[in-house]
């Protein structure tokens, strides 16, 4: 008996020598081989992807969970991690909590599509105040006038609209009640912008996925998902009217058209209910966010390294992995300006290259 | 002189683990308070009360959460009751032997099955079902405010019946325990009066294990209270004060695990947290009286 | 009348056990079916692949959750056990009262809290999610099952083989090594199984201490992968071959939650049947 339990000492003690073993060997490095990012679950696909391939050039692994852009905002001001993700950019009481100054670096564009699961998928015409009537709850049933005097010629079913929203803090939440609060003052009185509201009606998901994973559960149900989200599981989305009247269908295009505007310098820019005619109206930067000064918390300069690195290759090489998979490019100009961003960073108050 | 050392050395070893483990629960009460204290300040009392839960307006208030975690709780737990009197029943007494043990194994098995397993279960196999038949209560049952909502299938009903599954191992395996304490000639005198065998488990046996069912259904409670994986993942997650089975809720524990991470105001956090201490405080109380009722039914089962 | 009610009620009870097993059933039939489709050599020997493509693995999570799983029993067994000898030597004294109403303070705290209680404690002190972090928690719910299971066991040890220990003149220590850990090794072997069998499939308290990793990593201070998290994560997903991968997931995890409940069982049974003999 005694030498079984021996043994099993034995067991756990090799075990966990193996496993610091396997943390011991870390030879001198110019740049850090291991990055981790949260947030935003809206460029969670893009990112994925971003993150697989660089691994395989670099062989640098950069750990990304998306698990929401508040969460992403968050961790960031916790400094929990490298950097964090979000497609709000950060309030002004949360760049004063994060006590010094935060780059948003832009790393696409996407949309907010608005999904549906309805027998035989029709393709559905929607405005602002629909919308904003469905997720207020004044419109219940999926054949009530409105919809379908927007949807003249498709038969819409006599069945209640099961409305489906994110439960956890989103920036694809703050960029949909952003656009409806621009363009239906129904929606700016009764919710307004954030990250969360205090939705009337319907289901909470957690994440993108989530959203669209209870759409596809759930009969006769709409939510607000990522253009990819909806792409990827093929369900059908909405052709929104924009503010110069066009019913418009969220594509690379029309997204990238959303962002045909006048870009400030530190790109912190709403493109919600655009200006421009053919511009899809629910569209949005996504943006990387993280400190300027990189020498916090005793990280050390590799580490700053690899993120100016990382940032320089999103921003360039990366960006012919965004229209793969449904997100927009960044135009040139926005490309020059987040390359001046990027060339802010510092550690010790001097820049990385 | 070397075996009175390493005794003395043993006991002084024993005594840190357990001065740890004492000031452990201790830190546990204490940091949860103090990293609450922001909104216990703001919100005081009256956040048990505060039907209204916006972070975006920095309103926060327990109640939707007080209301979906006792009415999930008390529901399974109520229902589970009959199930799990009747199986520690067959289990002591209609059964025997082997097949008692085989039973009772499975039973236990119940318990063992990991929280996200049965949320992965409940959310593909479940819901759907649950969706049918709240959507037949809804057309024919109406008009009862219990069925008056519109029906999703991820909601009140569904985390209800995960839990119930849930925690059935839990107050079966009490009962059965306090079944085993009930004196076979108490029975055999009923036998030998001529009493059939429900007139002995009803007139003798289910009077004799009275407070081993309390103390069971409230292990069970406390169980059904913490619960979260399972239950955020069918109780569709929605802020508000439910007001019929079907409606999508939120219980203490799932909103924490919806909302702890992207929490980024600091009144958010701590209203989080104070969540916590409230969910932290109910499942002690409830855990240690319970607790207390089974250690008088052992002693007093012995003294007799 | 009588004899109609006693025959109703006794269907009535069998009954009631029958619903009891049939969720059981149900969730393991589905559990094997749904997950069977799934497994395959890559599923052990491959990373994961970003959403939208297919194939790739769980190897990252199934490593990660043996990672934190062994960190939380090397730190959590001989916590556990000491705690449990301590509760059944001392039984009676104030102190240990005290100790005992903690254990059961620890027993009843829902896991989703002591995540937070972690999140405060090791992961915003490191400035970094890690399996470190996963293991404590863990650990915290581990120490307190254990410490019941083997204090149970340990009072089960006859008073008089302990007194005839003292009597021959063996040290406190001694006796307790020699003769009460021998007689109760079965049932603390068994106790220490379940009690990681326990913290195996335990999701909520990880969520924001180990966090997740999509990559194969094996260090402590380092995010990592962890099955039940993973789980969680795919379930989620509106992805088909996530959702597959999901019940892929659910299916090792069961499996190895109940191996090592069946292995307490058989060694504590093997263990009576021999004292018996």
């Amino acid at each position: 008996m005694k030498k079984n339990l021996l043994l099993v000492t034995g067991l756990v003690m090799l075990f966990s020598m193996s496993m610091f073993s396997c943390t011991g060997k870390n030879p001198v490095i110019q740049e850090a081989k291991e990055l981790s990012g949260a947030g935003a679950t809206f460029p969670k696909v893009l990112y994925e992807k971003y993150f697989d391939n660089y691994n395989q050039l670099k062989q640098v692994q950069v750990n990304y969970q998306a698990v929401g852009s508040g969460a992403g905002i968050n961790t960031l001001i916790e400094k929990t991690i490298d950097f964090g993700a979000t497609d709000a950019p950060m309030k002004a009481e949360e760049e004063e909590k994060a006590g010094a100054a935060v780059l948003h670096i832009p790393t696409s564009l996407g949309a907010v599509v608005i999904t549906y699961n309805l027998e035989g998928s029709p393709k559905l015409k929607l405005n602002a105040s629909a919308i904003s009537g469905i997720f207020l709850g004044t419109i219940k049933k999926w054949n009530d006038p409105v919809l379908q005097q927007l949807n003249v010629g498709t038969t819409l079913p006599d069945a209640n609209i099961v409305v489906i929203h994110r439960s956890d803090g989103s920036g694809t939440t703050y960029t949909f009640t952003e656009y409806l609060t621009k363009a239906d003052p129904n929606w700016e009185k009764a919710l307004g912008t954030g990250k969360t509201v205090n939705w009337p009606v319907g289901l909470g998901g957690k994440g993108n996925d989530g959203v669209a994973g209870l759409l596809t559960q759930t009969p006769n149900s709409i939510g607000y998902v990522e253009l990819i989200f909806a792409a990827q599981n093929n369900l059908p989305y909405a052709l929104i009217q924009n503010k110069s009247g066009n019913f418009v269908e969220p594509t690379l295009e029309s997204v990238s058209k959303a962002a045909d505007i006048e870009l400030p310098d530190d790109l912190k820019v709403s493109i919600t209910d655009t200006d421009s005619a053919d511009g899809y109206p629910i569209s949005t930067f996504t943006w990387i966010i993280l400190y300027q000064e990189q020498n916090y918390n005793n990280r050390d300069i590799t580490k700053a390294r690899a993120v100016y690195n990382l940032l320089w290759w999103i921003t360039h090489e990366g960006q012919d992995i965004n229209e793969t998979l449904q997100f927009g490019k960044l135009s040139d100009l926005a490309v020059q300006k987040a390359e001046a961003l990027i060339k802010q960073i510092t550690f010790d108050g001097k820049p990385i290259n | 002189m070397f075996y009175m050392r390493s005794d003395k050395v043993f006991k002084i070893v024993l005594l840190v683990f357990g001065f740890l483990i004492l000031f452990f629960s201790i830190g546990i009460f204490i940091q949860l308070s103090s990293s609450a204290w922001l909104s216990i300040k703001q919100n005081g009392v009256s956040f048990l009360f505060k039907s209204v839960w916006d972070p975006n307006k920095d309103v926060y208030g327990a109640l939707p959460f007080l209301i979906g975690t006792f009415i999930t709780a008390l529901l399974s737990v109520f229902l589970s009751l009959p199930l799990s009197i009747g199986t520690s029943l067959f289990l002591s007494d209609y059964v025997k032997g082997n097949f008692s043990n085989i039973i009772s194994s499975l039973i236990d098995l119940l318990a063992s099955i990991p929280s996200v397993v049965y949320g992965l279960w409940g959310l593909f196999m479940l819901v759907p079902y649950i969706r049918i038949l709240e959507n037949w209560l809804f057309k024919y049952a109406g008009f009862i405010p219990l069925f008056n909502s519109k029906p999703y299938g991820v909601g009140i009903l569904s985390a209800t019946v995960v839990l119930l599954i849930m925690i059935l191992p839990y107050s079966i395996s009490v009962i059965k325990e306090v079944l085993k304490m009930v004196p076979d000639d108490l029975k055999e005198a009923g036998y030998a009066l001529g009493a059939n065998k429900w007139e002995v488990m009803q007139k003798i046996v289910l009077p004799y294990i009275k407070s081993g069912i309390f103390a069971g259904t409230g292990l069970s409670l406390g169980r059904a209270l913490g619960e979260t994986m399972a239950v955020t993942m069918v109780i569709g997650n929605r802020n508000a004060v439910p007001t019929s089975l079907f409606d999508p809720a939120n219980t203490l524990a799932s909103v924490i695990a919806n909302e702890f991470y992207e929490a980024s105001s600091a009144s958010h956090v701590s209203s989080l947290i104070y969540l916590a201490l409230i969910l932290f405080v109910f499942s002690f109380l409830v855990n240690f009286t319970m607790q207390l009722i089974l250690r008088k039914i052992n002693t007093g089962m012995i003294k007799k | 009348m009588r004899k109609i009610k006693n025959l109703i009620m006794t269907v009535m009870i069998s009954l009631a056990t029958l619903i009891c097993l049939i969720p059981l059933f149900l969730l393991l039939y589905y559990v094997i079916k749904m997950g069977i489709s799934s497994i395959n050599l890559d599923f052990f020997i491959k990373n994961p692949k970003p959403m939208g493509e297919i194939g790739g693995g769980m190897l990252n999570s199934i490593v990660g959750t043996l990672i934190v799983l062994g960190m939380a029993s090397l730190i959590g067994i001989p916590f556990g056990l000491a705690t449990g000898i301590y509760l059944a030597e001392n039984k009676g004294t104030k102190l240990a009262e005290w100790v005992r109403l903690s254990t059961e303070v620890l027993v009843g705290i829902p896991s989703i809290v002591i995540g937070i209680l972690v999140y405060s404690w090791v992961v915003k002190t490191m400035n970094t999610f890690s399996a470190f972090a996963g293991s404590i928690a863990l650990t915290i719910i581990m120490i307190p099952l254990l410490a019941r299971s083997t204090e149970e066991v340990l009072l089960m040890v006859p008073n008089t083989l302990k007194e005839a220990a003292f009597a021959l003149g063996a040290s406190r220590w001694n006796t307790q090594r020699m003769i009460v850990m021998k007689t109760a090794m079965g049932g603390i072997i068994s106790a220490i199984l379940s009690s990681i069998g326990r913290i195996a499939g335990e999701t909520a308290p990880l969520l924001f201490t180990a966090f997740g990793n999509q990559f194969f990593s094996t260090k402590l201070f380092r995010p990592i992968s962890t099955l039940p998290i993973q789980i969680f994560t795919y379930a989620r997903s509106p992805n088909v071959v996530q959702n597959k991968m999901a019940w892929a997931g659910a299916l090792l995890l069961v499996s190895m939650v109940l191996l090592l409940n069946f292995s307490a069982k058989w060694i504590s049974q093997a263990l009576v049947k021999r004292s018996k003999n």
